[in-house]
């Protein structure tokens, strides 16, 4: 998915940067007004997204929710298009219809991220339908949030999928909070892989914010699923920022500054970073290079979503029927 | 009395609308592989009201999907495989049970061709059954086709008559856009004859049942059975009307129903649904202001009134509009003097005779 070569180890290092440069350059700029839309930061969340993606092939298939940038980018989502989506442009991923929310592409796997929570398990699961009948090998990854374990639609949904025997990974991002709402407001106090074990499905339980962990923990989870077997991850993070928007909100009553700084000393991107210059995967500058690198990308992608047009208003009318 | 416009050759078999959307199906399914079928008791001896009878044993069990009691998550997953490439048909026992399912087929039915600026395409087939009679009450006997005619994204369609259907059907499977077939029970039971083999009608619009030039009727659905009925009475009393059978709501394609309100001056709609907020209000709103210069009267709405679906036979009585209450209104839109239009009512009303309130009326089987 990057061209970092061979050793997943940079590769994964280098796709973990990427995303977290990308989503603090859209917090340093959302002030400017021009990203028009509703804005959720994956910051903090980096592991998960990429430990998945990494065990994936591209044609397998992922879907996501309204928080999808990371998604997007660990699937292969072009980087251009997302920001050029972003910004409301006619080159973005899909013309400017989504937005922030609705981050998708196709051609890499990435079929489509839904806003309403939950939404997108049965459409996750139903193309691991198609793709059963099909008997074409393909797996899907359907990235849900702590609070997608509340929704009805989840269960139905886990239990076809064990019903039938589907290719897919469900993986839960345990993030503690539905925007201000702490997980122990929502939930009795029981393990939540307690729910896909009701529903007969294997699972494993990592910690969210440690890439190898989450790696290895979904190469386990998609080749059972290939084989036919559904699978439930969950990976407990952190979300840094606020639910919507580029601020920090621990003053505002809701969680504390001391949970968010234990979670900060949690970076998953800095645990790797120094993981990998103790083994000496990464040199001395590397990671300064491999930033400078990756930040003239992203900045590249910025400067293009800008100059991209606005789509004309008439373009509002296509794509309403097939 | 006369047939409605028909291109079935006479003599061919004599089918209910039930029996032949069931052959519609298969012949679809017969063409093209990436069919699939949900149901809750998708091949249960009652296999729908036999609409999906023997189409496993045709077509491969494997393709009869067994949808656990779960419907929000059943037609997100028919939504999931329709995005992979399958042609998935679920049918609905009633219209109520998708009210389960609204999440899923507003937002990522109706939508996802849209978001998806075209990339994605959504060919699913939504069946839902209108059930009336017998004392089926609040919440197994509406027919909703407003709510989902609501957004953009959805086509909606009410089949009437049985060969009819049976093309529509074949169509909707067809069509790359999520359709919502809304099926009434007692049309199910409507007979006509019905080609064999493979039929495609095109989901383009309505289609004129009834000729006549002194008033315009669209009705849906069942209610175009009612329309048609009391037309017949009043070209005997010498006044004939149109009937326009609506069978494709949305899109919806007006220009047929100006065509003709352009020359009979007066529209009366015929709602299966409820009459406020309805698909009638929708359609005389449109027309009056193509035609308002050519109206020679202000046009009525009737459908159901504004309360729920009572179940006893004694609370449904004048629930549903018929054809007594419709060729009344008509005459009364066409300017008749009373004694006229109670003498076609009560002509109406006698064909009836002592039937229970809460039977189909036998008339309605046809064949049409």
């Amino acid at each position: 998915m990057t061209d970092a070569g061979n050793d997943y180890r940079l590769r994964c290092l280098k796709q973990m940067l990427r995303i977290r440069l990308v989503e603090e350059t859209i917090a340093e700029r959302y002030a400017e007004q021009e990203m028009r839309c509703p804005m959720h930061l994956s910051i903090g969340q980096e592991a998960s997204a990429v430990g998945v993606c990494d065990a994936l092939l591209s044609d397998d298939r992922l879907f996501s929710s309204h928080r999808c940038h990371a998604h997007y980018l660990a699937k292969g989502g072009n980087l251009k298009a997302m920001m050029a989506e972003i910004y409301g442009k006619r080159d973005g991923c899909i013309g400017g219809r989504g937005g922030s929310m609705h981050l998708m592409d196709p051609d890499v796997g990435m079929m489509a991220s839904i806003p309403i929570v939950a939404s997108s398990i049965p459409l996750a699961t139903g193309t691991a339908l198609s793709d059963k009948f099909d008997g074409n090998g393909k797996i899907t990854v359907s990235f849900l949030g702590d609070a997608c374990l509340e929704e009805g639609v989840f269960h139905e949904s886990a239990n076809f999928a064990r019903l039938r025997g589907l290719p897919i990974v469900y993986v839960c991002e345990n993030n503690l909070y539905s925007v201000y709402t702490n997980l122990a407001d929502r939930q009795p106090d029981r393990p939540l892989t307690d729910i896909p074990a009701a529903h007969g499905i294997a699972h494993r339980h990592v910690d969210g914010n440690d890439l190898e962990s989450v790696r290895e923990a979904a190469l386990w989870a998609v080749e059972t699923a290939r084989s036919g077997n559904p699978t439930f991850l969950q990976l407990d993070t952190y979300r840094w920022r606020e639910h919507c928007g580029p601020n920090y909100d621990n003053h505002i009553g809701y969680r504390t500054e001391e949970e968010f700084q234990t979670w900060r000393a949690r970076d998953p991107l800095d645990r790797y970073r120094k993981a990998l210059e103790e083994n000496g995967t990464l040199g001395g500058a590397g990671f300064a290079d491999l930033e400078k690198d990756i930040q003239a990308e992203v900045n590249g992608a910025f400067a293009f979503a800008i100059t991209s047009p606005l789509p004309e208003p008439t373009e509002a009318l296509a794509h309403v029927y097939a | 009395m006369s047939m409605p416009e028909t291109t079935s050759a006479p003599d061919a078999p004599v089918i209910n609308m039930g029996t032949a959307i069931r052959d519609g199906l298969l012949e679809a399914a017969r063409r093209d592989p990436s069919v699939i079928f949900f149901g809750e008791g998708v091949e249960d001896p009652a296999a729908l009201f036999g609409t999906l009878k023997d189409i496993g044993k045709h077509i491969g069990h494997d393709r009869m999907i067994e949808m656990p009691i779960a419907e929000n998550g059943l037609i997100g997953i028919a939504i999931g495989a329709a995005m992979a490439g399958k042609r998935p048909v679920v049918t609905l026992q009633r219209v109520e049970f998708a009210l389960l399912a609204l999440e899923q087929i507003l937002n990522n039915a109706a939508k996802t061709h849209y978001v998806s600026n075209g990339r994605h395409n959504v060919p699913l087939v939504l069946r839902m059954i209108v059930g009336r009679g017998w004392g089926q009450g609040p919440e197994h006997s509406q027919s909703m086709e407003a709510i989902f005619a609501h957004v953009p994204g959805l086509k909606v369609i009410m089949p009437t008559f049985a060969e009819d259907a049976k093309g529509m059907i074949a169509a909707a499977v067809e069509d790359d856009n999520p359709v919502v077939v809304i099926e009434h029970r007692w049309s199910h039971y409507t007979t006509s004859p019905v080609a064999e083999g493979y039929v495609h009608r095109p989901l383009d619009g309505p289609r004129t049942v009834r000729k006549g030039d002194g008033l315009t009727i669209v009705a849906t659905s069942y209610m175009t059975l009612e329309a048609v009925r009391a037309a017949d009475k009043l070209a005997e009393a010498g006044y004939p009307v149109e009937v326009l059978d609506l069978r494709v709501i949305r899109p919806l394609n007006l220009d047929p129903i100006v065509e003709s309100v352009a020359r009979t001056g007066r529209l009366l709609t015929v709602d299966t649904g409820f009459r406020m907020f309805g698909i009638g209000a929708e359609i005389a709103a449109e027309v009056t202001s193509r035609c308002f210069d050519i109206l020679e009267a202000a046009p009525i709405r009737l459908g159901l009134p504004d309360h729920p679906t009572p179940s006893s036979r004694g609370l449904v009585k004048g629930f549903y509009p018929d054809a007594a209450r419709i060729a009344r209104t008509a005459a009364e839109m066409m300017g008749l003097d009373d004694a006229r239009i109670s003498a076609i009512e009560e002509d109406i009303l006698a064909d009836r005779k002592d039937l229970p309130i809460d039977v189909p009326d036998p008339f309605f089987k046809g064949p049409f």
